[in-house]
């Protein structure tokens, strides 16, 4: 089956076991909240920074896919292929 | 290098916008530094338990990138712990998200493993296991009123808990709404705010809606509490029920902090800021005062503060320990920390140049070590 990657910032890598990259077994495409679920299943620590607990995405975590910024596709309802890149990254917030 | 705690360990956990600093002393004057812990994350909340023979240090935790959290250490600092499924998490069917832990309040010696918190968006919650997993206090979620609360400046939340020693007796102050009493252990509420002013409002003494900015009981007269409002300081004999000013004699009655002495009736402390405008101390002039009977008169105590302070001292950054005498602890904005050992009558500066200080927490502690000190 394919796969498809997510790529972490080194900050979370802890709270994934110090992998830097999850990855989640996928035919055909699914939607970006899907592959968090299922990237972070071992990982409820991990869910939690990137999701607050109605599933929403906080507000300063970003998600990429193949470079564009999810909020600016369908958000959670983005689709992503195997072979696609995700990318998980804090925006750039506080002083 | 670790620190060998003895029965006269006192305990003082900072916590900053970008992060905790915890500090141990064995006469309350030379202090041994850690931190910062959860660097870049902002500590609104500690909570130190001194219960059941051990002491557990209990933070809200925030990030702005990674969002809320509760994290608690039995080793002061040594090592922390998270909760996997998270400690403080709205349920299901809520389509709520908590956004900042703004108080950790472990209950009476009488009911060990027994926590409060409130929360940002206004909510109290309770543990029965050492604060490792809350439950929302649905009485209070599910409250008709709570439509018609409002945020202040900081935000919306419940940010004081004082719970009498039966327990059934539960008052809880919010920011806006006021002060709401519970008869039944937290069950049912209803506002308890006659005579404290809301000014901003139209109706100047609504049921609810003022902005109390913390409330805090009498050591030793059940049913006496005190309460630094947004504007007015106030006392209630009556266990909520009327408030009476006691602002008289003081320089100004704005302010945040309201602390009350652990034993002696009568005594509370306030940090006076000179306006809801001008948050700042009256004259840049930083002072704390004392009233020793009940807020009938006040006694400036300056000793040993900064001539010319332009910082406000926010309401949880403050703290009393429970030592004899009683000392007394705050933080400012612009990340200095003060400690009395002697109830407040000469301070002296015992952290300086932290970020801003949010929440201030002391204890004497019995037990344990603290992780290699560095200099703050």
């Amino acid at each position: 089956m394919a796969e498809i990657s997510v790529v972490l910032p080194s900050v979370l890598q802890p709270l994934a076991g110090g992998q830097s990259l999850l990855t989640a077994p996928a035919d055909g495409t699914v939607t970006v909240g899907w592959l968090l679920d299922a990237v972070t299943g071992d990982y409820p620590v991990l869910a939690r920074r990137l999701r607050d607990e109605t599933g929403a995405l906080r507000r300063y975590v970003n998600i990429y896919v193949n470079g564009d910024e999810v909020r600016r596709l369908r958000g959670l309802e983005t689709e992503v292929a195997a072979g696609q890149e995700v990318l998980i990254i804090q925006s750039v917030a506080g002083g | 290098m670790g620190f060998m705690a003895t029965p006269e360990t006192y305990l003082l956990a900072i916590g900053t916008k970008k992060g905790l600093w915890l500090a141990t002393s064995r006469d309350r004057q030379q202090w041994s530094f850690s931190g910062p812990h959860f660097l870049m994350s902002e500590i609104p909340s500690i909570g130190i338990d001194t219960r059941d023979g051990r002491t557990r240090i209990m933070v809200g935790v925030r990030s702005e990138h990674w969002g809320p959290t509760v994290a608690h250490s039995d080793d002061l600092g040594a090592t922390w712990t998270e909760p996997e499924q998270g400690a403080i998490k709205f349920p299901e069917g809520t389509e709520a998200a908590v956004e900042r832990i703004w108080q950790i309040h472990p209950d009476a010696d009488s009911r060990p493993g027994v926590v409060w918190a409130g929360a940002e968006p206004i909510s109290v919650w309770k543990s029965t296991d050492g604060g490792e997993h809350f439950e929302l206090n649905r009485g209070l979620w599910d409250h008709p009123h709570r439509s018609e609360w409002g945020a202040g400046y900081g935000g919306a939340a419940a940010h004081s808990i004082v719970v009498n020693p039966s327990g059934d007796n539960v008052h809880v102050a919010m920011s806006t709404g006021g002060v709401y009493r519970s008869l039944d252990g937290g069950t049912s509420w209803e506002p308890r705010n006659r005579g404290i002013s809301a000014y901003f409002m139209p109706d100047p003494n609504p049921e609810f809606g003022q902005c109390v900015h913390k409330i805090a009981a009498d050591a030793a007269v059940e049913g006496r509490l005190y309460a630094q409002n947004h504007h007015g300081v106030y006392r209630s004999d009556d266990n909520g029920e009327s408030w009476q000013s006691i602002a008289e004699g003081l320089p100004a009655d704005f302010g945040f902090v309201m602390l009350t002495h652990p034993r002696r009736a009568g005594t509370a402390w306030v940090v006076p800021l000179k306006a809801d405008g001008e948050r700042i101390p009256p004259e840049g002039k930083l002072a704390v005062h004392r009233t020793d009977d009940a807020g009938g008169t006040w006694k400036r105590l300056d000793a040993g503060l900064p001539q010319s302070e332009y910082n406000a001292v926010l309401r949880d950054a403050a703290s009393v320990d429970s030592a004899e005498p009683a000392g007394v602890y705050f933080g400012t904005r612009g990340g200095a920390v003060y400690a009395s050992a002697d109830e407040g009558e000469t301070f002296a500066e015992v952290a300086s140049h932290l970020p801003d200080v949010l929440c201030v927490r002391a204890a004497v502690v019995a037990d344990g070590r603290v992780a290699a000190p560095v200099s703050a």
